[in-house]
């Protein structure tokens, strides 16, 4: 804890500004959520899929979401593409299998959204599953909130 | 890929491979492969690659970032990397230095962008200790406020990779193919490239710079060279990097198209 806490304050003083994320991010009752922090809302048989309050604010202002192509085979816990902010790429995963049938082309232009509006306007793709019972695999919103308290708190 | 390593027991592994003159285009994919592939850490120094090159980030567009007039006419390569960040004309005066890590490589260290990018700040500021003023100022190296190393990353489920490209000299002439970009640091103030970049050999030698930062590797990490012509058995021939060459058609294409949306906005004005 104490290398930590060094680092922390070291960092924070060499950049003379604060580098944390704001401790709190909002989650949704009724989405599902991966460990790798994406949300998907079932509906029937298609599903929305987007990443959560806690992985925008994580990762900082997005400048470019890389969307799957329409109609792409996509795997829960495979990576389906990537959003910039920061100058990095990080890699976003599906939280379901299935095929791609519509991606959010408003990304495009604003990717923003994502930031702004992560389980609304910042949804990034729909998918048709085939197999429904795998979201059982996936987090309920009180799991996934204490998930990632626990997750801030190892740093 | 499995050697295994010493976790727990002193420091983390870093597998260190020094390169000099390697292509960007193999180094790239070189780097894209032991990020997806690997488990262990590397750092990987090219002491300068052949000739100039562009090097776009992945949302890069050529026709936004590249005078694609002239990229065109003198054949400059282009290449879209893997990692984010913006776009860079390199060659044998550029120093790249490469980390790519295991999220438990740095103890404490979230593995996301910004936290990624302070911690490097803190690995150069030991690196360049009493050498000009530096700082890691909206993402870039800086001496003072003029650029001299541009950063860019990548971040998977367990891994990540933060490369930087090291201006040790730069062609005034090369800077003429790049753009202003629209997605440019404050700091910068409108300034064009040779106000706003300087060069690292008027600050210490090339040699020392190399060899200072592989001496602050050595202090966090257990540092095992690897000779480049080691690599190969250790790498899946099979990886399909995303890393390409952009196509002299693509880049065509691309004039092309700003050629008629330039005719169409002369046509709206007139």
């Amino acid at each position: 804890m104490a290398s930590r806490l060094l680092w922390a304050s070291r960092a924070a003083s060499y950049l003379r500004i604060s580098v944390f994320n704001r401790g709190f991010a909002s989650v949704v009752k009724d989405l599902k959520y991966a460990d790798s922090h994406e949300w998907v809302k079932v509906e029937g048989t298609s599903a929305t899929v987007g990443i959560t309050d806690h992985a925008q604010d994580h990762l900082g202002d997005v400048v470019y979401v890389e969307l799957p192509e329409v109609g792409a085979s996509v795997s829960q816990g495979d990576s389906f593409g990537a959003v910039e902010s920061v100058k990095a790429s990080s890699d976003i995963y599906s939280p379901v299998s299935g095929k791609v049938v519509e991606v959010n082309e408003e990304l495009n232009t604003s990717p923003g959204l994502v930031n702004a509006s992560p389980y609304e306007n910042g949804w990034i793709m729909k998918v048709e599953i085939g197999n429904t019972s795998e979201v059982n695999n996936l987090m309920d919103s009180d799991k996934y909130s204490k998930f990632c308290e626990e997750e801030d708190a190892k740093h | 890929m499995s050697a295994p390593q010493s976790r727990n027991i002193g420091p983390p592994l870093m597998n260190l491979v020094r390169f000099k003159g390697f292509p960007i285009l193999q180094q790239l994919h070189l780097e894209e492969q032991l990020l997806r592939t690997s488990s262990e850490n590397w750092c990987i120094v090219n002491d300068g690659t052949d000739d100039p090159t562009i090097v776009m980030g992945i949302s890069g567009g050529a026709a936004e970032l590249l005078d694609i007039k002239s990229v065109l006419r003198d054949g400059i390569p282009v290449i879209r990397r893997f990692t984010g960040g913006g776009t860079v004309i390199v060659d044998s005066g550029t120093v790249f230095v490469t980390l790519i890590c295991n999220k438990e490589a740095v103890t404490g260290l979230q593995p996301y962008p910004r936290p990624i990018m302070f911690w490097s700040g803190l690995f150069y500021a030991k690196v360049f200790h009493g050498i000009g003023d530096f700082h890691l100022r909206e993402n870039d190296y800086v001496f003072g406020t003029r650029k001299f190393g541009g950063n860019a990353q990548s971040i998977t489920k367990n891994r990540w990779i933060h490369h930087t490209s090291f201006l040790w000299d730069y062609d005034v002439r090369n800077m003429a193919y790049l753009k202003h970009p629209k997605r440019a640091p404050e700091y910068r103030l409108a300034r064009d490239h040779l106000e706003f970049v300087c060069r690292m050999k008027e600050y210490m030698p090339r040699a020392v710079f190399i060899d200072k930062t592989v001496e602050v590797l050595e202090t966090d990490f257990s540092v095992r060279s690897i000779e480049p012509n080691g690599l190969a058995s250790l790498l899946n021939t099979e990886f399909c990097p995303s890393t390409r060459l952009l196509t002299r058609q693509e880049l065509e294409a691309v004039a092309f198209a700003s050629q008629v949306e330039s005719s169409l906005s002369l046509e709206t004005t007139s």
